[in-house]
C-alpha cells in the first residue's frame, strides 16, 4: 500500500483519536506551545518594536539583531537552553521566542512607519501627548502590518514548534520523533499532515483579523496628493 | 497678542531657518507670512504652539512667554489647520472635528454636539458627518479641517497653507468662506502663504519674508503697493510686471480697468 493511504488509516484509526498519545491531545498542546511561545514573544517585541518605530531611534539595531536571530538554528538553540536550564518546557519556549521575536518586531517598526508623518505631524499639533499619538494614531493605523508580524511569527513556530517533542515533551513533533525511531513512516507523514493542517487553520484565523483591523475604517489612508 | 522676540532658529543639520526676527501680531486681527520656499515662513508659524521650539529669542502670547507654557495644553488652545488637512484617515469627519474637544475632557456627546455646529459653520453639509476623510474631495478635507481648528474655540488659529493643494475655485471660495469666518468670529489669525495674493486677500498685516525669516516689509495690503520697501518687494508682489499698474478705459460709457499688459480685469464701481 501506498504511504498515502497508508496515512488516511493512520489519521482514520478510531485508536489513535484517544488516549495519552491521541491527536486531540497533540494538537491542543502543540496549540498551547505556539500561543505561549508567540505571547512571550509579543511582551518582549511589540513594546521594542512600537517604541523603535515611534521613535525612529535604534532601527539599524533592530535589523542587524532580527538579521542574526533569523540565522539561528533553532535546533542548536534548542539545545543550548537545553544545557543551560535542563529538560522541560522552559528551553523549547525560550528557544521558539528567539525565532518568534524577528517577524514581530519588523512587523511593529516597520508599520509604525508606513504611517504617514503627516498625519502624525497634525496629531502632535492638536495637542496630543506623545503616548496618544501613538496609542490613538500609530497603532490603529499600523495594525495590519502589526497584525502580520504576529501571524508570520505564528506560523513559524507553529511550524518548528515540532521541536519540543526532540526534549520529551508533547505537541505534534511527538508523532514525527516516536515515527522516526519506530520506523512507522505513515505516523510521520501524519503528524506532518497535521502540523500544516494546523498551520492553515491558524493562518486563516489571522486572515479574518488582518481584515478586521482594515476593516474598521471605511476607506485606506488619505495619502498627501 | 503674539509677539516675537529676536527670535531665530538654527535646526540641528545646522540650516539657519530663522535669523533674528522681531514682530508683534496683534490681537483678532489676521498677520499673513508670505514669501519663496525656505523663508522660515512655516518655521516661524510652527514657534507659535511650540511644534518648534526657537534657538533663541522668545515668543510670547499675551505677554507671556509661551516656553513656559506646556506644550501639549498650548497646543490644544490653538487652532492649528495645514495643508493636506492632516486629518485622521481612520476616524470619522465627526471624530476629527471633535479631537481636540476629546483631548479638553469633554464628553463625546458634548463633543458631537458642538461639532455639528462647526461642521454647519464652515459650511459643511452634516450628511458628511458620518463619513471618513478619504471619502471628501480635497476641498471638503480642508473645511474639515478649519473645522477641527476652530471646534474648541480657539484665541489664535494657525493656518500652513490651508489651501495651498486645492483647486483654484474651490481655493477663491475657502478664502471668501475664510473671510466671512473672520468677520464672524475675530480670531487672531496667523496664516502663511506663498501666494501674493491669498495674502492681500487675507491679511490685514502682510509679513513679505526674505531667506532666513528676514523681514523685507511689515504692512497693509495697500501700504505695501503704495510704498514697497525696495526692488524685492516690488519684484515679489508684482509690481514690475506690470499685472498690478492699472488704468481705466472708457467702453460703452463704463469704465473698465486694464492692466498694463491690455489684459482687461474688471470694472470700476462708482
Amino acid at each position: 500500500m501506498s504511504v498515502a493511504s497508508d496515512t488516511i488509516d493512520w489519521l482514520t484509526d478510531h485508536a489513535h483519536w484517544v488516549g495519552d498519545d491521541s491527536i486531540p491531545l497533540r494538537v491542543t498542546q502543540h496549540v498551547e506551545y505556539s500561543l505561549l511561545t508567540v505571547a512571550v514573544a509579543s511582551a518582549v517585541a511589540l513594546p521594542i518594536g512600537l517604541a523603535i518605530g515611534h521613535t525612529g531611534r535604534l532601527r539599524g539595531v533592530a535589523v542587524a539583531v532580527t538579521g542574526a536571530l533569523r540565522a539561528l538554528p533553532t535546533l542548536g538553540v534548542l539545545t543550548y537552553f537545553v544545557l543551560l536550564s535542563g529538560i522541560g518546557l522552559k528551553a523549547p519556549i525560550l528557544a521558539l521566542t528567539l525565532l518568534a521575536i524577528p517577524p514581530l518586531l519588523a512587523g511593529a517598526y516597520s508599520g509604525l512607519e508606513s504611517v504617514d508623518r503627516a498625519t502624525i505631524d497634525a496629531a502632535r499639533a492638536i495637542g496630543m501627548t506623545e503616548w496618544q499619538v501613538l496609542r490613538k494614531v500609530e497603532v490603529p493605523l499600523a495594525l495590519p502590518l502589526i497584525v502580520g508580524g504576529i501571524r508570520s511569527a505564528t506560523l513559524q513556530v507553529v511550524a518548528t514548534a515540532t521541536i519540543a517533542a526532540y526534549v520529551g515533551l508533547g505537541g505534534l513533533g511527538r508523532y514525527l520523533i516516536d515515527g522516526l525511531q519506530l520506523g512507522d513512516y505513515p505516523r510521520m507523514v501524519a503528524g506532518s499532515v497535521l502540523v500544516i493542517a494546523v498551520a492553515l487553520i491558524l493562518d486563516g484565523v489571522f486572515v479574518l483579523l488582518q481584515r478586521l483591523a482594515i476593516g474598521s475604517r471605511a476607506a485606506l489612508p488619505v495619502r498627501s496628493s | 497678542m503674539i509677539e516675537y522676540r529676536s527670535v531665530a532658529k538654527t535646526f540641528a543639520d545646522g540650516t539657519e531657518a530663522v535669523n533674528d526676527f522681531s514682530l508683534v501680531l496683534p490681537s483678532r486681527t489676521t498677520t499673513v507670512f508670505v514669501g519663496s520656499s525656505g523663508c522660515g515662513k512655516t518655521t516661524l508659524l510652527r514657534m507659535v504652539n511650540r511644534m518648534i521650539d526657537p534657538t533663541h529669542g522668545q515668543v510670547l502670547i499675551d505677554d507671556v512667554d509661551i516656553a513656559t507654557r506646556n506644550k501639549v495644553k498650548l497646543r490644544r488652545s490653538i487652532g492649528y489647520v495645514m495643508q493636506h488637512s492632516g486629518l485622521l484617515p481612520h476616524r470619522t469627519v465627526l471624530d476629527n472635528v471633535g479631537s481636540v474637544l476629546r483631548l479638553n475632557g469633554m464628553s463625546r456627546k458634548e463633543a458631537d454636539r458642538r461639532s455639528q455646529e462647526v461642521l454647519e459653520t464652515v459650511g459643511l453639509d452634516s450628511s458628511h458627518a458620518s463619513k471618513y476623510p478619504s471619502q471628501l474631495s480635497g476641498g471638503q478635507q480642508q473645511r474639515v479641517g478649519v473645522a477641527r481648528g476652530l471646534a474648541a474655540d480657539p484665541n489664535i488659529l494657525l493656518m500652513d497653507e490651508p489651501f495651498g493643494a486645492v483647486d483654484p475655485i474651490v481655493r477663491d471660495e475657502l478664502q471668501r468662506e475664510l473671510l466671512r469666518l473672520q468677520h464672524d468670529l475675530d480670531k487672531t489669525i496667523v496664516f502663511v502663504t506663498h501666494d501674493v495674493d491669498e495674502a492681500f486677500l487675507l491679511g490685514d498685516q502682510v509679513v513679505i519674508l526674505k531667506q532666513g525669516g528676514e523681514i523685507a516689509q511689515v504692512g497693509a495690503p495697500a501700504d505695501i503697493l503704495a510704498s514697497p520697501a525696495d526692488e524685492f518687494v516690488s519684484s515679489f508682489v508684482g509690481l514690475d510686471r506690470g499685472g498690478r499698474t492699472l488704468h481705466v478705459e472708457e467702453r460703452d460709457g463704463r469704465s473698465i480697468v486694464v492692466d498694463a499688459s491690455g489684459k482687461a480685469t474688471g470694472v470700476l464701481a462708482r
